[in-house]
């Protein structure tokens, strides 16, 4: 088992979250939907597998490359 | 003999053909800002502008008409710098401040803005008209409003309109010219993280660069230093409620004057000339060489550059903040779901509004 680590791309709000803790994704999977300057942009999932450490929730702004969650693959 | 006397009273009587004619241009202005939501703070304004100023008898244009009185705010040059005051409020230069390369792009862009200007001429165009035609490329309302008024402001109406449509069709006008210039591989390159930038450097910016630019190019001193100005309000933190009044109340008080000063020159008799169609014409070509610039420049730069550049951050170097970066933000998620290009499309799209006034300040100095 081995975790990758997801992170934010730019600064921006969280508008969607489409995982929750121990969710299964799949790869190419939309895992959350965030919004940075007015434009949303979905999250991919870079991998398969559980989501773990969920750390932010929908509404909250998160800084670039600020953690978010890990998937467990 | 009594009616018709009453009917003189009225407007009807001197309504002309073109008149109506710009009541419906007007009317089109309105449906593409309303229902398309085409550049509507602008449009709403210029469009309802572009049907009261062509009441006959209304009185809003002459001497002492009202609308007459906002337009000598584009007239004596205080409404373009005081947009720009307010836009610079709102630009964060930190893209740019990270990654200067990105600020060649932005001057790249502005490629259009020359080739419009020696089309417009070689049509027939005065130097003068050419300039304030060029500047359309340039995607920045403002400036080109700025340049017209000063230059040729009997094609000021016309230059102002096209400028703001082309601005509203950015995002139809950049894909295709950009997916013709770029490979699918090119437009998947992923471009490293920005560093952040610190708050010092974000105070020197807005304060270097107008001494610089404006000692290089003086006549674009209005537009810079409003521009800079408004950025060190922004950026330096000890005035924040100018900051937040610039982008919020004064912009929003700015763009109603511009926009309904900017109608005085949407007369039937003004604005109605065969050339019309030619202006639109070049207008456009200015704006596809401008978006081709960019991302030509972006692709030679890579020539040299150990990281590469993803070329469609170039056609970001149209200034229209921020509507072209956002567009090369989905078209780079197209190419590859990992790729965010926002925050690096930002540093070309705000260079590209220096470049453009740079541009404009060039023609009011040579032509």
């Amino acid at each position: 088992m081995s975790l990758e680590k997801i992170t934010m791309p730019m600064v921006g709000k969280i508008v969607k979250l489409h995982v929750q803790e121990g969710d299964s994704v799949n790869e190419g999977d939309t895992m959350l939907m965030f919004e940075s300057m007015k434009l949303e942009m979905p999250l991919i999932a870079p991998v398969s597998g559980k989501v773990k450490d969920l750390k932010v929730k929908e509404g909250q702004v998160v800084e670039a490359e600020e953690y978010l969650f890990n998937i467990e693959f | 003999m009594k009616v018709l006397e009453t009917l003189r009273q009225t407007g009807f009587y001197y309504l002309t053909p073109g008149q109506i004619v710009m009541f419906a241009i007007g009317l089109l202005l309105l449906y593409l800002a309303i229902k398309k939501k085409y550049e509507p703070y602008l449009l709403v304004p210029i469009g309802f502008g572009a049907i009261i100023v062509n009441l006959p008898l209304g009185n809003l244009i002459g001497d002492h008409g009202l609308l007459r009185l906002f337009y000598y705010g584009i007239e004596y040059e205080v409404l373009p710098p005081l947009t720009f005051l307010c836009i610079g409020a709102m630009t964060d230069f930190g893209p740019m401040i990270a990654n200067p390369r990105t600020a060649l792009l932005g001057a790249g862009a502005q490629f259009g803005i020359y080739v419009g200007f020696v089309v417009a001429y070689m049509l027939g165009f005065s130097l003068p008209e050419a300039a304030a035609i060029g500047s359309i490329g340039g995607a920045d309302g403002p400036t080109t409003i700025f340049i017209a008024s000063a230059k040729a402001p009997h094609i000021l109406g016309i230059v102002t309109v096209a400028a703001y449509s082309y601005m509203a069709l950015v995002p139809i006008i950049i894909p295709p010219i950009v997916k013709a210039l770029t490979s699918q591989k090119e437009r998947q390159i992923v471009m490293k993280q920005l560093r952040p930038v610190p708050k010092l450097e974000k105070i020197f910016f807005p304060i270097l660069t107008s001494i610089l630019v404006c000692l290089l190019v003086p006549t674009a001193t209005p537009l810079i230093a409003m521009f800079m100005i408004g950025n060190l309000f922004r950026e330096c933190g000890v005035v924040d409620r100018l900051g937040k009044v610039s982008q919020d109340d004064l912009m929003n008080i700015v763009t109603i004057l511009l926009g309904l000063g900017v109608s005085v020159k949407l007369t039937a008799e003004e604005f109605l000339q065969w050339r019309v169609l030619m202006i639109l014409g070049v207008g456009l070509i200015a704006f596809a060489f401008s978006v081709a610039g960019g991302v030509l420049l972006a692709k030679f730069m890579n020539l040299f550059s150990k990281e590469k550049i993803n070329p469609m951050i170039g056609a970001a170097g149209l200034s229209a903040v921020p509507m072209s970066a956002r567009v090369v933000q989905v078209m780079g998620l197209q190419a590859n779901p990992r790729n965010y290009l926002l925050m690096h499309a930002m540093g070309p799209n705000v260079a590209g509004v220096i470049g453009t006034a740079v541009a404009c300040g060039l023609f009011l100095m040579l032509v």
